[in-house]
């Protein structure tokens, strides 16, 4: 197991550096990303560097007062409150003398400001740290010049320096020296049972704006003089603009004018190294401007536009027979390969073969997407939510043939994100909107615009095989079908790879002119409700124990040396034994049945154990005890905050959500027709860590997967059926009453 | 362009957090936009557009109502109640439960909760479990914070006793 001190490299001279302010006081920089992601360059050269290439800073007032710059977009996750306590803890300040202010993205000197795969807590903890505790050592040097003793005779704890004859000072007495010193080498991190900032319950630092409804959303920024933007877009997926008739429109009150935007990003579609983005579609596009958003979305009810099929429009029954086309064929590609599982199979007492299905998804941020721009000769202003801001900033440069240094990109909270904002369409757009009308602009999505010309959580389809023989799992074979590219990075190594001697995963693709991408745990996020249902179904089928299973595979992978399995087995069995202990599993009370699930991924290790009742022939999911092993927990209302919401997400979507295509045309375009959790179905959720001093890993993302997978276990066990595709609600065989739930 | 020679926005006066507001807006337009766009109160949060989300929640005359979907021309001399106007500095019993809770993940469809349940509890001031989860069904948190807002509402409502 890995110690607190991590595997990750870094060189400390490339992340600090230090400046006195003008106002007096300390600012001291660190580049995150340059610190802990060994693949990332420094952006320049590390001596011409001045403060202001940092993307994250610690600002020192004379008053001892500290200002932290969150440098990573903040997207309900958490990390603007985190991030700073990291550093506060090696600080060593009361965290009540922290004020944390979001960082900006500055293309001109600053790499990878990145929310996304739930990694920035993991990547940012030793940088963080060490920023920290560098800071605290210059204070305490600066002191020692001060009272000309040696710096080892002086401690530093909660902003007050002491020296060993008990005199004191604040930080803000010597930031002014501080700032003038050599940065130490070598500095001293703290043990982990001395914390007293990480572990605690820290309220979210945007908390009171957000209660009195300040602006700090994307749709809340606004200047003097901006006009608003709607996009008319093809509504179907293949198809593209001919003709369009804007005089309805420019008739709404409050319409200024209507025009047309796309060539430039048709320019772009031929350039392989942006077609990752997806959403540069060669469609041109009707934009109505108007002097107010209402009048933006009348006059795009108003346009009349002619479409052509420009490419094949499909159906979700298309999508079906396509997905069991390449399940039953032979065009895979090996992601991973152990022993021979064919052989396993032709010798196996017994073999188990199911497929599971889950559709499309759209990600519904609560924000629609928007975005404002504001371009002149001189500059390209541009501010709003983005999960990939340096991205959208180096796009916008090529669309519009500028100097990625003409652009400045404001961040502003993000009213959800969960993989959507990742992708800059509407970035894009609002830029091509704003270059043709040379005004200050925001592009609005209505909540139609946003759902159904989103970007999807791709539809899979899963098949999973095992070989039984002599009352073992000797084969396991995963096969995927997926729309648009396939599961990546280490998910095909996850359990049980290692634990089956034969073992392979296997996966095929269908390109389609759908778009999607990354959906809050990309492929996991359905993967893991098909493998846990399948671990049951082999539990049942060689009439042994689920949890006995579970651990009896686990202890084969001890000890491997395989360098892509980076589940631990021990921490997998962990979380396991208490996830049985907590849950009281095994002892329901009659009429409540229970599921169970032990996952992986983003690199923490959980499981989950749902109770299900039926009531009037429905299910309620009551209750579900998640434990979690992401190793240090760093601020623990916000942990148990993303623990919970990311179970109560991943049941409402294993549940409800369902998104079908009709001739290329989504079928759901509201909340009317489109079904998302509510109170009423949101189950009780009792959450429990795993203690120890591990370096910490993200929750965004690892308990949502395992929730439909815990659930459809229950739902076996309540009602002896085994559900096979997403969404539950949608199985007509199991829910004979239905009290006609909108599911799309 | 051509600007529109004959049509004229019509005004309207609004009684938006106890002071009167003249503002310029079509019939039509939901007033939503009008708090949003017109007066820059922003608090109020576009969601849906068709009252299924909540995200726009205001007080009509101390009902919660969808202003997304509520025509400035209906509005009348009645009194709105915004986010902004719910307290001075935060102080209502409802915003301290939400503090004291840590209710917010992104944060976005929070004050349309706040709205429905400061709605709800004036008029069911100790609900139960089930009248606090029928209450607030209507609002969508797509973070999925539905515990802690179950929390903040019964937080609150033992604060106001």
């Amino acid at each position: 197991m890995s110690s607190t001190s991590n595997n990750i490299k870094f060189n400390r001279r490339a992340f600090l550096r230090t400046s006195s302010l003008a106002s007096g006081g300390l600012l001291i920089g660190f580049n995150l990303f340059t610190a802990c992601r060994p693949e990332a360059k420094p952006p320049v050269n590390l001596a011409d560097l001045n403060y202001s290439d940092f993307n994250a800073f610690i600002k020192i007032a004379k008053n001892g007062a500290v200002t932290i710059f969150s440098p990573n977009p903040e997207i309900g996750q958490g990390v603007k409150t985190s991030m700073p306590m990291i550093i506060a803890e090696e600080l060593d300040l009361p965290w009540n003398m922290v004020y944390v202010e979001q960082g900006h993205l500055d293309t001109k000197n600053y790499t990878r400001q990145v929310a996304g795969g739930s990694q920035s807590i993991r990547f940012g903890w030793d940088a963080l740290r060490q920023t920290g505790a560098t800071a605290k050592q210059m204070l305490i040097n600066a002191a020692a010049d001060k009272w000309g003793v040696d710096a080892s005779e002086i401690k530093a704890s909660e902003g007050i320096i002491t020296n060993a004859a008990g005199e004191t000072l604040g930080y803000g007495d010597v930031v002014e020296e501080a700032a003038k010193l050599e940065v130490p080498e070598n500095v001293a991190l703290k043990d982990p049972k001395d914390y007293k900032i990480i572990g605690t319950d820290q309220v979210n630092v945007d908390i009171d704006k957000i209660i009195t409804g300040q602006p700090l959303f994307g749709l809340d920024y606004k200047v003097d003089g901006m006009v608003y933007a709607s996009v008319l877009r093809p509504p179907a997926f293949g198809q593209e603009l001919v003709s369009f008739d804007a005089s309805a429109a420019k008739e709404v009150l409050g319409v200024i004018d209507v025009i047309e935007i796309g060539e430039k990003a048709k320019s772009l579609l031929s350039k392989e190294e942006i077609n990752w983005t997806a959403q540069l579609s060669g469609t041109g596009k009707v934009v109505v401007i108007a002097k107010n958003t209402w009048a933006a979305l009348e006059g795009k009810k108003a346009l009349k536009a002619e479409w052509k099929e420009a490419s094949p429009l499909e159906s979700t029954d298309f999508h079906d027979k396509k997905l069991n086309e390449l399940l039953d064929g032979k065009e895979f590609a090996t992601l991973r390969k152990d022993g021979d599982v064919e052989k396993a199979f032709s010798q196996a007492d017994k073999v188990l073969e199911r497929t599971y299905e889950s559709p499309f998804l759209p990600h519904n941020c609560m924000e629609p997407m928007n975005f404002f721009a504001n371009i002149t000769d001189d500059e390209i202003h541009l501010a709003g939510p983005i999960q990939t801001p340096e991205d959208a900033a180096i796009t916008v440069a090529e669309l519009l043939g500028r100097d990625v240094t003409d652009i400045k990109v404001e961040m502003t909270r993000m009213g959800g994100g969960f993989g959507r904002r990742l992708y800059g369409d509407f970035v894009y757009e609002v830029a091509e909107i704003a270059d043709k009308i040379r005004k200050p602009v925001k592009m609005i999505s209505s909540r139609e615009d946003d759902m159904t010309t989103g970007v999807y959580r791709p539809a899979i389809k899963y098949r999973i095989k095992a070989a039984i023989k002599d009352g073992q799992l000797t084969g396991y074979q995963l096969k995927e079908a997926a729309i648009n590219g396939n599961m990546y990075g280490l998910i095909p190594n996850f359990f049980p790879a290692g634990a089956v001697e034969n073992y392979q995963v296997d996966v095929a693709n269908y390109t389609s002119n759908i778009t999607t991408g990354a959906w809050r745990a990309p492929y996991t996020n359905f993967l893991a409700y098909a493998e846990q249902s399948f671990f049951d179904e082999l539990a049942e089928e060689m009439d042994a124990d689920k949890i006995q299973l579970r651990l009896d595979l686990l202890e084969k992978v001890k000890g491997t040396t395989d360098e892509r399995i980076q589940y631990s087995p021990e921490r997998l069995q962990g979380v396991i034994k208490m996830a049985v202990d907590k849950s009281g599993w095994g002892s329901a009370p009659e009429g409540t049945y229970q599921g169970f699930v032990a996952y992986y991924c983003h690199n923490t290790h959980v499981a989950e154990v749902a109770d299900v009742q039926i009531q009037n022939g429905l299910p309620v999911v009551k209750k579900v005890t998640c434990v979690v092993d992401c190793g240090i927990v760093v601020n623990r209302t916000g942990a148990i905050n993303q623990v919970e919401g990311g179970v109560v997400d991943g049941i409402g979507h294993s549940m409800y959500g369902n998104y079908a295509f009709n001739k290329g045309v989504p079928e759901a375009s509201n909340y009317d027709k489109y079904r998302l959790i509510r109170m009423k179905e949101a189950p009780v959720v009792e959450t429990y860590f795993i203690e120890n001093e591990l370096s910490p890993t993200g929750l965004g993302e690892p308990t949502l997967p395992p929730a439909g997978g815990a659930v459809a276990n229950a739902l076996k066990a309540a009602t002896g059926k085994r559900v096979y595709k997403q969404p539950f609600m949608l199985d007509k065989e199991i829910w004979k009453v239905t009290e006609k739930p909108v599911l799309g | 362009m051509t600007p529109k020679k004959s049509i004229y926005m019509p005004t309207y006066q609004l009684n938006v957090n106890g002071k009167v507001h003249s503002v310029e807006a079509s019939d039509n337009t939901p007033l939503l936009w009008v708090l949003r766009d017109e007066l820059n109160m922003v608090g109020t949060k576009f969601g849906c557009g068709i009252a299924q989300c909540g995200a726009c929640t205001v007080h009509l005359e101390g009902n919660a109502v969808r202003s997304c979907s509520l025509p400035v021309s209906t509005v009348g001399e009645k009194k709105i109640t915004t986010i902004e106007g719910l307290s001075e500095d935060g102080s209502h019993p409802v915003q301290e439960a939400w503090k004291e809770i840590d209710v917010p993940q992104c944060g976005y469809c929070q004050a349309g909760q706040i709205m429905t349940a400061t709605a709800f509890l004036a008029k069911n001031p100790n609900p139960s479990d089930e009248e606090i989860k029928d209450a607030m069904h209507g609002n969508i948190c797509r973070c999925a914070t539905y515990n802690r807002i179950h929390k903040a509402v019964s937080t609150a409502a033992k604060k106001m006793v």
